[in-house]
């Protein structure tokens, strides 16, 4: 289980996230809707470790333990993971290799990569003229090799193409153990007891709900999380009254 | 052409001319005076002591000759293995081949000045020797051919001497290990290496230093590219040394000639590297190219590179990339020289250090932070060389691999 306490976060001592209160529970998917520059990516980046979040109050558990001022690595290694938005170009590191990495003993790259339609960028350098679908793609493929439990997501639809966007929703939901029907000899029932995954994803369009069946949705505007509801029902909210609603939301629950 | 007694007044007359660039190096403090070793049979290779060699693999050459072509094998002054396995492919020591053969004079000191500097004046009046290989006519080398020029004696100044000729449409592919005995602590290494690619012959010359902390070391080398013709040369030195210099000049004398330099170096604490690259292109459709990878962790590295484009048509770029770690100083020379309307020349050139970012995203993958940045450092050496044999490849990939001890 992740839960989030009371987290109030600073970037260059601006103050980013505020009082936030997040509980994800093994096997749950969460929906993470929100204006640009609300706070979205730096809540995945503070969960992640990131240093330059500075955590000024509150507390991140993890599998029972704090982890608030964990490094990185140390995070990884418990199983958290993230598929990035814009992560680095790695000059000189293949594809390959860093599918092996994250695996964190030998494998099979090419088989993994087959299934994210991947095989032909190996031989590249990680994220090395990638296109905004190719990394999306990238980072699905190093996550499925280093099998984190809990998923964070950064917009991991956008920019890719109508080609692959079912490819890359159908990839997310097998990460996350959404995908009931390709569970051999076992109920949905079964399968749904078993599930342990969790995800936090951050979406702008909402397309990933197509494919992914989440179980809560929150809204964060200005560095505040609220709304915890179904995520469609936030989506239609949003697509119809815009953040504004949100806002007012905001000023009434608190 | 070839006249042994100018050649020896012209070198008598250089004997104290100092080098254009880089520290100049008082080599009255080195022994020059011949080592006797004896020739050792094939067989006998792999009976050489383990640690000397471990040396020679360091330096890519392989005693059980396992995927190589030939050996040539120097120690001090003396040429202890010399022989080709392959057929349409010579190796020859040179003195050997200066009494024997009338076609090698053609070569000796054609493209090079005897009177360059005190460098290659010492390598004309005492010759130690070196190797010539000659890829005969339409001859392909299937393995590369490995030639080692190992120090072993204490203070010596080792002078060397190798012509190395692709003729037209072979191809041939060669790597070149300079490395020193465990226990040497100072010496000099003075090589002339003169290379000649023929119409239409494709010619790879890989070397990979390991030297002894205080040696210094003053590689002269020239190339001359024929029409059609491909030289790659890839220059390898992760260990320290304490001065090492080197300008290799690469002309392109026919139309589309090629040539690519790529040098990675790792510069330690104490040592002081000045190395590039000068290649003129001189006919329309010639390409070149020069990639340098340099890291110092407290060493000092001049990167120089040097493009002149004299005619139309003609592409070249030049790439230098540098990693400060720990301390040290890189300076990077780039330069390019146009010279008519039409040539199409680039470069890029930056002097850095590891991004955080790029550290933090390996690390989110589950690698500590030493192992993120060995890797980061790993993938800023290894460079795609195209046209090099996987055996090559294997031979750069082991250095890069090695060396990370050493950069850490």
């Amino acid at each position: 289980m992740l839960k989030i306490d009371d987290l109030q976060v600073t970037l260059e001592d601006k103050e980013i996230l505020k009082h936030i209160d997040l509980e994800i529970h093994p096997g749950e998917t969460h929906v993470l809707f929100g204006p640009n520059g609300s706070g979205k990516t730096s809540l995945l980046m503070t969960i992640m470790g990131y240093s330059q979040y500075n955590v000024v109050a509150g507390k991140i558990i993890f599998k029972g333990k704090d982890i608030t001022h964990m490094s990185i690595d140390e995070r990884a290694r418990m199983g958290i993971g993230m598929s990035y938005q814009r992560p680095p170009t790695i000059n000189g590191l293949k594809t390959r290799q860093m599918v092996k990495l994250c695996a964190g003993h030998e494998m099979d790259e090419n088989d993994l990569a087959k299934q994210v339609n991947f095989e032909q960028f190996l031989d590249r350098d990680v994220n090395a003229g990638f296109s905004g679908g190719e990394i999306k793609r990238s980072e699905l493929l190093q996550l499925m090799a280093q099998k984190p439990d809990l998923m964070l997501f950064d917009e991991p639809e956008s920019g890719v193409d109508m080609e692959n966007i079912s490819l890359v929703g159908k990839t997310i939901a097998s990460l996350l153990q959404k995908n009931l029907l390709t569970i051999e000899n076992k109920t949905r029932m079964q399968a749904k007891l078993e599930r342990t995954k969790m995800g936090l994803i951050i979406t702008h369009t909402g397309y990933i709900l197509e494919y992914v069946a989440a179980d809560k949705g929150q809204v964060l505007y200005d560095g505040i999380l609220s709304c915890t509801n179904n995520p469609r029902e936030i989506l239609d909210c949003i697509e119809e009254s815009g953040y504004e609603e949100c806002v007012r939301c905001i000023i009434k629950t608190n | 052409m070839y006249n042994k007694d100018q050649l020896k007044e012209k070198a008598k007359k250089a004997k104290d001319k100092k080098g254009a660039i880089g520290p100049d190096i008082n080599l009255d403090e080195f022994d020059q005076a011949p080592v006797p070793h004896s020739y050792l049979a094939e067989e006998d290779l792999c009976d050489l002591p383990q640690e000397e060699q471990e040396r020679l693999i360091m330096s890519g050459l392989d005693v059980t000759e396992k995927e190589r072509g030939g050996t040539y094998l120097q120690k001090d002054t003396s040429v202890i293995h010399c022989h080709s396995r392959q057929d349409g492919i010579e190796v020859i020591p040179i003195k050997k081949a200066l009494e024997q053969y009338d076609w090698v004079k053609e070569y000796y000191w054609k493209l090079l000045a005897v009177d360059t500097d005190k460098y290659t004046a010492a390598a004309e009046l005492a010759l130690h020797d070196g190797y010539v290989i000659r890829a005969l006519p339409g001859s392909k080398s299937i393995y590369p051919i490995q030639a080692c020029l190992y120090l072993d004696k204490d203070g010596l100044q080792q002078n060397v001497h190798n012509l190395i000729i692709a003729e037209e449409d072979s191809e041939l592919h060669i790597i070149t290990g300079c490395a020193t005995s465990p226990h040497l602590k100072r010496g000099a290494h003075v090589g002339i290496s003169e290379f000649f690619v023929k119409k239409n012959a494709k010619l790879s010359f890989t070397m990979i230093h390991n030297w002894a902390e205080d040696m210094v070391v003053r590689p002269r080398s020239v190339a001359q590219v024929e029409e059609g013709g491909l030289f790659i040369n890839n220059y390898i030195c992760m260990k320290p040394v304490r001065s090492l210099q080197m300008y290799p000049t690469t002309h392109l004398v026919g139309k589309d000639a090629v040539a690519r330099f790529y040098s990675i170096i790792v510069g330690s604490p104490g040592s002081e590297y000045d190395l590039g690259g000068r290649i003129f292109l001189k006919h329309p459709g010639n390409r070149a190219e020069i990639v340098a990878r340099t890291i110092s962790n407290g060493g000092k590295i001049i990167a120089r590179g040097h493009l002149i484009g004299e005619v139309p048509g003609i592409k070249a770029h030049l790439e230098c990339r540098g990693l400060i770690l720990n301390g040290g100083l890189i300076h990077a020379i780039p330069e390019l020289e146009g010279l008519a309307d039409g040539v199409e020349m680039s470069h890029e050139a930056a002097v850095g250090k590891i991004a955080q970012e790029e550290i933090a995203y390996l690390m989110s993958r589950g690698l500590t932070e030493d192992e993120a940045t060995s890797t980061i450092v790993r993938g800023f050496l290894s460079v795609d060389i195209p046209g090099l044999p996987p055996q090559l490849k294997a031979e750069i990939d082991k250095a890069i691999e090695e060396s990370d001890k050493d950069v850490m």
